[in-house]
């Protein structure tokens, strides 16, 4: 305390508003606690809609790559383009061409992805529509045709594994990872063949070497791994047939700007996850105005609540501004006075306010839910921290300059003539 | 003797309820070290003039020196700045900050101020105290002394940053004789022996009589402008 006021002796502002709040605890107490409630709330939710939001992303990431480069499908174009009118223009309805999906030399192309410094990772895909049968049994799905030490780097497929073990993939040319749904419904187990059928008719028997279970049923139902090569003969092509390029980049968020870059590199079509999933990213923006407009309110009411207490005390103290201002003390001085009131207690409740929500996050982050993260999505959030102290000390600013600008105001001669 | 304050040609109007001539083509000069009174009937403008003179009312026409300097038309900052060191001011209430002690109240000005270091401000306070006898008085709490003692420190404060000129509107007002006669030989001390000049609007025509010269009033215009005693 000695300390503290041998800094503060410097400045008489300083003093003033400092004796000011400290004779008036109880006032200066609630006010601080509106803040404190405020910031508190604003900490929160927003820890709250950022570890929800990147968990909904991290689960969008286990299913999907950041970018995806693919060969488009091309629209037929008539055989004579109509520059001029000298001819007469044929017309024809645009079809979708029947050029091939392939990438070529894909392999050369994944390394050269892999070598740019924003990718972590690449992986050759190959995606194809089938039947799994076995005996009379049938169900349709679909299938990836992957090199599964790199598809593992990407989508830490070996997590969701129950039976069985990726790396056996590697030792069996026909082995295939199904999904647990899939296991059920044919009624197979580890090390069991079943038949799949692609839509080019190929037929291929294949063993079960492996048996996952994700969060969503309807993959487990459908879904399945296979090396690429046995991909590629149920597509009856050759070793150098690939659809897709999986790649995931060092920060997630910024893959739209990657996609240019790719485009080039490669000659193919290159798609970021925001493209792709407009509807996730809406519903996570819809999440994060909710939770910032719900925390704005909050703070709005407490920003009143010391504008109330500033008004009070200047409304209380025009004596004291009148002798002030008549000593010499100029309208800066003033402003400075009620300001420095306003923005201590401001930052009191911010403080104690980001205190109090660390903890409630703290708590949250204990309670258990189930599924995948086992406990609720939050976590301590330092850039969340940041901003609630910026916000604290803007909303107490600008609380506060109002009533100080009043009192700044205040013409001293009316008051010692009354 | 030199000229610490002059008036020339000051008009003020009042212009709520209605537009009414406060003070009239009003001109004098005061003198270094004067002890002058300011005396008239109620609503004469003599509290209006020396609002005027104070620098906190800028509303008014015609010029005013300070020190031979002109101050019509400086900024309100600068004229803060003006106040503090050269004006010291004294009301018919005391005006004490009610939370802080009686010494920290004289102290606040001279650390606005802030031409001494804290310990400096602080013995100089203690000296003005003296002076005006209420030494004892020094640690309480402004709003826990006696009506007395509360003007009496409200003198010392304005004492603090030994100003050129000190301003006072019924400064015994509210005192009793005694009080009365203590801050009347202040002032004289203070006037007298460190050159300071006062000027004080007063109702108390013994007040008056003790002072050098009596300034008269009436309607807005100086009718005396009183001899040198």
């Amino acid at each position: 305390m000695n300390t503290l006021k041998k800094y503060f002796k410097l400045s008489v502002d300083y003093e003033i508003a400092l004796t000011h709040i400290s004779t008036k605890k109880t006032q200066t107490f609630i006010a601080a606690l509106a803040v404190a409630i405020g910031i508190a709330a604003f900490t929160f939710l927003n820890s709250l809609v950022l570890g929800f939001n990147r968990d909904s992303d991290e689960t969008l990431f286990k299913s999907i790559p950041h970018i995806r480069l693919f060969v488009d499908d091309d629209l037929s174009m008539p055989l004579i383009k109509n520059d001029s009118n000298k001819y007469t223009a044929v017309i024809t309805n645009p079809k979708i061409t029947n050029s091939s999906k392939k990438l070529s030399n894909p392999q050369y192309l994944v390394n050269q992805i892999k070598s740019k410094d924003y990718v972590e990772n690449a992986a050759s895909w190959m995606n194809i529509n089938l039947f799994y049968n076995n005996g009379v049994a049938q169900l349709n799905g679909s299938s990836s045709g992957v090199n599964i030490i790199e598809a593992n780097a990407l989508f830490d497929i070996q997590t969701t594994v129950v039976e069985g073990n990726i790396n056996e993939l590697l030792s069996t040319s026909n082995g295939i990872i199904i999904g647990v749904g899939i296991a059920e419904n044919l009624n197979v187990r580890l090390n069991d063949n079943i038949s799949v059928v692609s839509s080019m008719g190929v037929i291929k028997v294949m063993k079960v070497v492996g048996i996952f279970k994700t969060s969503n049923s309807f993959v487990d139902k459908t879904k399945s791994y296979m090396n690429l090569s046995s991909a590629q003969q149920l597509m009856a092509q050759g070793p150098d047939y690939l659809t897709d390029i999986y790649i995931k980049v060092k920060s997630p968020y910024d893959a739209p700007k990657y996609t240019e870059d790719l485009k080039l590199l490669s000659g193919y079509d290159a798609e970021s996850w925001q493209i792709a999933n407009e509807s996730a990213l809406s519903q996570s923006k819809t999440r994060t105005v909710m939770m910032r407009s719900i925390s704005f309110i909050i703070l709005l009411v407490a920003a009143f609540t010391i504008y109330n207490i500033i008004n009070m005390t200047v409304k209380q103290k025009m004596h004291d501004i009148a002798i002030l201002k008549a000593q010499g003390f100029g309208g800066p001085s003033v402003v400075k006075i009620f300001l420095s009131e306003a923005l201590i207690i401001g930052f009191m409740g911010t403080i104690a306010g980001m205190i109090l929500g660390a903890i409630l996050v703290n708590i949250l982050s204990k309670v258990y839910i189930g599924g995948e993260n086992e406990y609720f999505p939050i976590q301590f959030e330092p850039t969340v921290m940041i901003a609630s102290l910026i916000v604290g000390m803007t909303v107490t600013a600008i609380a506060g300059y109002f009533p100080a600008r009043h009192a700044a105001k205040v013409d001293p001669i009316t008051i010692f003539r009354s | 003797m030199a000229t610490i304050l002059k008036a020339e040609n000051i008009i003020k109007y009042f212009t709520t309820p209605i537009k009414f001539k406060a003070l009239d083509n009003i001109s004098f000069e005061i003198q270094e070290s004067e002890f002058v009174t300011i005396m008239g009937k109620s609503g004469c403008g003599k509290s209006t003039l020396l609002y005027i003179l104070s620098t906190m009312d800028t509303d008014y026409e015609g010029k005013i020196y300070f020190d031979q300097q002109l101050i019509t038309g400086l900024k309100q900052n600068d004229l803060a700045k003006l106040r503090n060191g050269s004006i010291g001011f004294i009301f018919q209430f005391h005006y004490l900050l009610p939370e802080f002690t009686a010494l920290k109240n004289i102290m606040i000005p001279a650390m606005k101020l802030g031409s001494y270091s804290y310990e400096e401000i602080e013995h100089r306070a203690y000296e003005k105290l003296k002076l005006l006898g209420v030494e004892e008085q020094a640690l309480k709490p402004a709003s826990k002394l006696s009506g007395g003692q509360q003007q009496r420190i409200a003198i010392a404060r304005a004492l603090i940053n030994d100003p050129k000129i000190i301003m006072c509107d019924e400064p015994t007002g509210n005192l009793d004789s005694k009080n009365t006669a203590i801050v009347l030989e202040t002032f004289k001390q203070i006037s007298k022996e460190f050159n300071q000049t006062i000027i004080a609007v007063t109702h108390d025509a013994d007040f008056a009589k003790a002072s050098d010269r009596t300034i008269e009033m009436a309607d807005g215009k100086i009718i005396s402008h009183g001899l040198k005693q």
